[in-house]
């Protein structure tokens, strides 16, 4: 059985609960005496909780997608607090303290390339057409830790059809702001910045590929990637662009910025995958975040029934 | 050589002193670390077994500098007693390098712990991660520095001893290349920790051709005889 519930938030129950769920939880908890001190397990959610773990299933932060039992949300505070986004410094520290001070309004979105409808789009207008949702993904970094995200965000799909893909289109690429004032580890040269990152077409259009604008159903922190990030379960965390500016079809593979920083150890398309290692470390098993024993990775982050068929007859070996 | 100046002899407590100095990062580490694991605390942030591993292997770094400051500290201050207390920061960076390895084990890679991880796993990252495999070499040899550190053996082993002990100088390489091998990116910290080691060899090999220079001199009576 699947268990939504967090264990270690501070959120208040409103923030992270659909509408319908939380006036009724709202009035049960305020009764209760125990509004905004954290999670306990409202009569609502039994509700939400059928028995196997499938897509289909709501749960108060959204839908598990596939979780498996072990799969508990990270708390708020692990997921805001542990970062990586060296636009803001290299430590996991280092975005949240660094990023406080950065603004996301306005922000504009350019869409160019390879499509019948590009433009500059202010990010309200970007996103305004699509229905937002709130998705439960694991999150598996290429450094062997992982959590459990509920995300907030569009189908990245919806925003490319939007767009209009000629039939020379075969790629996506992403950038991120560049602006050393505003991201100050820019200043340092880790990366060849603006940092990159791409998928295939046919992988962007995939409806697990999301946009994302909040966690935990709130507005993203800065540090997770404010205002618009891309996230992609089954691959891994880098290729999670952050506060994207510019979104390009190509005909041509993207180059992606840890790709082109170490080749040998970063590829284009960095799917999950417990069976190549990492030069540096084993990736057949993770840390959860928040837990102490290690898990065993699953083939796609877990989402090999949905994604797989993307990569058949492809050697994942080489094209790692 | 005459003392420059300073305290020709020891303060009194030093040695005590040193001791907890040398044990409190590590009381604090690990308490922190166990504490953020199993009861629930934030000392080290979301991945306290990374930062408590890291900041272990970081200590033992330091102790083993500490261990090669002692003789330039001598020499500039003329402190001859601080030579005793090189084998207590030695014996330290054992300790922490003890604890390094034992995290990584126990709580990171979690041999016998994890179901999902067995002896061929930590095998495979010794012997296939060049990092891992020049960490594991620098602790080995640390192992019979410690063992030989006893007055006892000191003296059983006589030149051999100091022969031996040359090691300090491979070892504290070794394990600024393992940081360095390890960190992603961001080299900024191994960089200074390769710069302060790289300072204290130069110092070394500075002093070593000096001595070796004195002794190569014609003495005045050779001198005469030419």
């Amino acid at each position: 059985m699947i268990d939504t519930t967090m264990t270690r938030s501070a959120l208040p129950s409103s923030e992270i609960t659909p509408e319908s769920v939380y006036l009724d939880r709202r009035r049960f908890l305020a009764a209760a005496g125990v509004l905004g001190a954290g999670l306990v397990v409202a009569p609502a959610l039994g509700a939400c909780a059928p028995a196997a773990a499938d897509a289909s299933q709501q749960g108060s932060l959204g839908t598990p997608y596939g979780l498996q039992p072990y799969d508990k949300p990270n708390s708020y505070e692990d997921v805001t607090s542990y970062n990586n986004f060296y636009e803001f410094g290299t430590g996991k520290e280092d975005p949240k303290a660094n990023a406080q001070q950065f603004t996301t309004k306005p922000w504009t979105v350019k869409v160019e390339g390879l499509v019948s409808k590009p433009g500059d789009y202010q990010l309200e207008d970007f996103l305004k057409p699509s229905k937002m949702e709130d998705r439960i993904y694991r999150m598996r970094c290429v450094e062997a830790w992982s959590m459990v995200i509920p995300w907030r965000g569009v189908p990245l799909a919806d925003v490319i059809r939007r767009a209009g893909p000629t039939s020379a289109a075969k790629y996506v690429e992403f950038t991120t702001l560049y602006d050393p004032k505003r991201m100050p580890g820019q200043g340092m040269r880790y990366l060849d910045w603006p940092y990159n990152e791409g998928l295939r077409l046919d992988e962007a259009m995939h409806p697990l590929a999301m946009l994302v604008t909040g966690v935990y159903g709130r507005d993203l922190p800065n540090q997770n990637g404010a205002p618009l990030r891309l996230v992609v379960p089954w691959k891994y965390g880098f290729k999670g662009i952050k506060s994207i500016v510019r979104i390009r079809l190509t005909s041509a593979m993207p180059k992606t910025a840890w790709s082109e920083a170490i080749p040998s150890e970063y590829g284009f398309y960095a799917n999950v995958n417990p069976e190549v290692d990492h030069p540096r470390w084993s990736q057949a098993t993770e840390r959860r975040i928040g837990q102490f024993r290690r898990i065993p990775t699953l083939m796609f982050n877990g989402y090999a029934d949905q994604v797989a068929s993307l990569y058949s007859g492809m050697d994942l070996r080489r094209n790692y | 050589m005459a003392p420059v100046g300073g305290i020709a002899r020891q303060p009194r407590g030093f040695g005590v002193l040193l001791v907890l100095a040398a044990l409190a990062p590590a009381v604090v580490v690990v308490y922190a670390m166990l504490s953020d694991l199993f009861m629930g605390s934030n000392w080290l942030g979301a991945d306290p077994v990374k930062s408590g591993e890291h900041l272990l292997g970081e200590w033992t770094l330091r102790l083993l500098f500490g261990t090669l400051l002692i003789t330039p500290l001598r020499r500039v201050t003329g402190w001859n007693w601080l030579a005793k207390h090189r084998r207590t920061l030695g014996l330290f960076a054992f300790a922490y390098v003890s604890l390094h390895l034992l995290t990584w084990t126990l709580l990171d890679v979690q041999i016998g712990i994890s179901e999902y991880v067995g002896w061929a796993d930590i095998k495979k990252d010794i012997l296939k991660r060049p990092f891992i495999t020049i960490g594991m070499l620098a602790f080995l040899l640390m192992v019979p520095l410690a063992v030989t550190s006893t007055k006892k053996m000191i003296a059983r082993l006589g030149k051999n001893w100091r022969k031996l002990h040359r090691l300090v100088y491979v070892i504290p390489v070794l394990g600024v290349v393992h940081y360095w091998m390890a960190v992603k990116l961001d080299i900024t910290e191994p960089a200074i920790y390769a710069l302060f080691l790289a300072g204290l060899l130069y110092w070394r090999a500075r002093q070593a051709r000096i001595t070796r220079a004195a002794a190569t001199v014609p003495s005045p009576a050779e001198t005469v005889a030419a």
